[in-house]
């Protein structure tokens, strides 16, 4: 199975390779710049990783961990 | 004079309320829309021979319709008059913020932008060159900021500039693949002499874009024919050279890229460290800590109804003195016995009993706003979303719930902020588990008279969250039964702590307080002189004369105090309001409760506080005589027993709303058929619920 963001490791750069998700939740993910391309940072999680905080751009998106499922992320490379 | 009405639009958090705070600092008139609605606000104010008029609209991230909230914004964008847009950001995140920038300039109305928060930005080291900037975008931007009022003479003079003058062109331009298609579409247009009020190049985007309006005005046009086979072939090529399935995201990624030229243009951030924690890094990692996290907050939530006990309870002992203090001095300058109880008895204690709950209140909507408007509340509704849906409900719904202490009727509103139909109903349902700060007054008094006043806060504190408990529980039971479904997804911003700003609390607190004294002046003031006519009348001549006989003859104080007193208690039995008690008295014993506590929970329909009137009526007519001086809170622990005040308390907790909370939950909740079934859904919790407890408390 391919990597999401359940599987980052923190405070390490990833970029979002696909969502996995199509309709309200894409739009809403979209409105976020959550995109295709996009770099971001998994911060934290609360108790039994109900919830995620990630770091897309500037700004700080709490997740749930079924919406943390459907984002594909693939290792940032530095170059 | 002219008039200009603005639309002002924005992402959440950049600050649009403080920022209309300083632009109308001379304000002629704040109000709200129509009555209750607090959806858009309007604040107006002149400006040499202008009358400006600025509607507040609720924050969106995009011109999309996911919440009602973002719905309310876009309908108003898109179908209302105005004459231009003041687009307001947030000068330290400017790349998430210029997105619906682009949304908006793609309106092709006349705007500017307010790049707010400049003084932030200059501390986080981002230099902007605002005027490179309006040459680039093609509309005006100017650096403000709203905490230390710079820049606002200059956008307000740029405000009635860009009315003046006629509207420039846009040049938001898209990536290559699409203006080909844009221009492909515009030139069948062109072609055809197709007649619109929109530019062809509008026409063109919104088809490209799936805008289904557009769609709409099109699909009954004789061109459709031929524009349709070219509209899908450019729709093909234009996802084909993306390698994306999704226009919304195509747009949002030509967005980003146009915004992405704009910024390496024009903003410069100097010595940024990376590996430096910034202010907000550092309080997440106590206040969102996986462990503490919770305990914090339930901690400070403690605090709060703790500070409301013991700093509200300073001054209730004035307001009270003075009071009883208006009450004897009034009564002495009125002869006429009837008119004398009626101010005395009636007005003055109806609507102090009310005052006197006015510390506790304002501490209470200090440290919601407080909540609000540093950033705290989101972080609570991260900590909370995983045992919130548990039970069904949704970590925003927190948002409402926490707003729902304060006043039920904003939190109704707030709901709104939940897109799912059926966690937004299941919301709804559960706000008045969430004790209002009407209902604080009552809490107050029976805690005062039947607790030690040590243990006052934290039995507050544990009437309002076993309240909340409550409502959790009962969420978790309608979304078996009545509101099964799919949940929301969870996908919420975080914003950056910001220290509350003095003068926006001082304004919200003041405006709240300010509403609950004048319904203590209007509305209560006239039910607690309703209340005192109906416990006053009909007048029984035979009884007042036969006990006045009997009170002239008997001897002694003693024997005269206690006839009075049956006298007193007589009378009330048989008015207007003693009968109704008596009537739904059957309804109410099995709880403990006398006549009158089942009426003083009736008139909390109506409001609330009316409650703590119609106590403060009906305890001080029918009391002891030789107590006169006595408080109501003595009055109460006399009259009632422990276990009827415990099931008093817990009715008070979980029955309907107040009359307005009520009429906008159906307004909210869509119909009639809802606020019946609230109705029983609430009072079937709340009488099994209070009968449970008043069996409990009798062991006591």
């Amino acid at each position: 199975m391919s990597q999401r963001i359940i599987d980052c490791v923190k405070n390490k750069s990833y970029i979002i390779k696909k969502l996995h998700t199509t309709g309200a939740l894409r739009q809403r993910l979209v409105s976020f710049g959550i995109l295709k391309g996009v770099e971001i940072k998994y911060l934290s999680s609360t108790n039994l990783n109900a919830t995620y905080e990630i770091k897309v751009g500037k700004m700080n998106i709490a997740l749930r961990q079924e919406e943390a499922r459907k984002i594909e992320v693939e290792e940032y490379e530095a170059n | 004079m002219k008039q200009i009405k603005i639309a002002l639009v924005g992402q959440p958090n950049v600050g649009k309320s403080m920022l209309t705070n300083a632009i109308g600092d001379t304000t002629l008139h704040v109000g709200n829309f129509s009555g209750v609605t607090v959806e858009k606000k309007e604040i107006s104010f002149k400006y040499k021979d202008y009358k400006i008029s600025i509607v507040d609209l609720p924050g969106t991230y995009m011109l999309t319709n996911y919440s009602i909230e973002e719905k309310v914004t876009s309908d108003f964008l898109q179908n209302e008059e105005y004459d231009l847009i003041l687009n307001v950001v947030d000068s330290t995140n400017l790349e998430r913020n210029l997105q619906l920038t682009s949304e908006l300039l793609n309106l092709e109305k006349k705007m500017l932008i307010a790049l707010n928060m400049s003084d932030e930005a200059k501390k986080e080291n981002i230099e902007i060159n605002a005027n490179y900037m309006t040459e680039l975008l093609g509309v005006s931007a100017v650096q403000v900021s709203a905490v230390s009022k710079e820049g606002i003479e200059k956008l307000v003079h740029n405000i009635v500039q860009t009315y003046e003058n006629p509207k420039k062109e846009t040049k938001l331009i898209f990536s290559e693949a699409i203006e080909e298609e844009i221009l492909n579409i515009v030139t069948h247009l062109n072609d055809n002499k197709f007649e619109s009020e929109l530019s062809y190049r509008k026409i063109a985007i919104n088809l490209i874009s799936e805008d289904k309006k557009t769609y709409r005005m099109l699909l009954d046009e004789p061109i459709w024919i031929t524009l349709q086979p070219l509209l899908l072939e450019s729709i093909k090529h234009i996802k084909m050279h993306h390698d994306e399935e999704a226009m919304i995201d195509i747009f949002a990624d030509e967005f980003m890229a146009f915004n992405n030229g704009i910024l390496a243009e024009t903003v410069k951030v100097k010595n940024i460290n990376p590996a430096k924690l910034t202010r907000t890094q550092k309080i997440d990692n106590v206040l969102i800590h996986p462990f503490f996290g919770i305990p914090i907050f339930l901690f400070l939530m403690w605090g709060l109804f703790q500070l409301t006990f013991e700093i509200g309870s300073i001054p209730m002992d004035w307001i009270d003195g003075f009071f009883g203090w208006l009450g004897n001095s009034v009564g002495e300058s009125i002869s006429n016995d009837d008119i004398r109880s009626l101010v005395v008895d009636g007005l003055i204690a109806g609507v102090g009993a009310v005052i006197l709950f006015v510390p506790n209140i304002i501490i209470l909507f200090v440290g919601i706003a407080l909540l609000e408007s540093t950033g705290y509340m989101s972080r609570v509704a991260y900590l909370l979303d995983g045992f919130f849906h548990k039970f069904g409900l949704h970590g925003q719904s927190f948002i409402p719930l926490v707003t729902g202490f304060g006043c039920s009727i904003p939190a109704y509103m707030s709901a709104r902020i939940l897109k799912n139909d059926k966690d937004r109903l299941l919301t709804l349902f559960i706000i008045g588990f969430m004790s209002c700060g009407a209902r604080l007054p009552v809490y107050v008094l029976f805690v005062g008279a039947f607790f030690s006043s040590e243990s006052s806060g934290t039995i507050l504190f544990v009437i309002y969250i076993s309240g909340a408990i409550l409502g959790i529980i009962m969420a978790k039971v309608l979304k078996m039964t009545a509101f099964k479904g799919e949940s929301e997804p969870f996908v919420m911003e975080m914003p950056k702590y910001r220290l509350p700003s003095v003068v926006l609390i001082w304004h919200t607190v003041k405006s709240k307080t300010w509403m609950y004294l004048k319904k203590a002046g209007t509305f209560i003031a006239a039910a607690s002189i309703l209340i005192w006519f109906l416990s006053n009348y009909p007048h029984n001549d035979i009884v007042s004369s036969e006990y006045e006989s009997k009170i002239e003859l008997a001897k002694g104080e003693d024997s005269k105090n206690s006839l009075s007193n049956e006298l007193n208690q007589k009378l009330l039995e048989n008015s207007y309001l003693g009968q109704v008690g008596k009537f739904i008295e059957p309804i109410f014993s099995p709880l403990g409760m006398d006549w009158k506590m089942a009426v003083a929970l009736q008139t909390g329909l109506a409001a609330k506080e009316v409650v703590v009137s119609t106590l403060g009526v009906l305890y001080s007519l029918g009391g002891d005589v030789n107590e006169e001086d006595s408080s109501l809170i003595e009055r109460l622990h006399e009259h009632i027993p422990f276990a009827s005040a415990v099931a008093f308390i817990i009715i008070m907790m979980i029955y309907l709303p107040c009359l307005a909370a009520t009429v906008v939950f159906s307004k909210e909740a869509g119909g009639l058929k809802y606020t019946a079934y609230l109705f029983l859904f609430t009072t079937f919790v709340a009488y099994s619920c209070a009968f449970i407890g008043y069996h409990i408390a009798l062991n006591f």
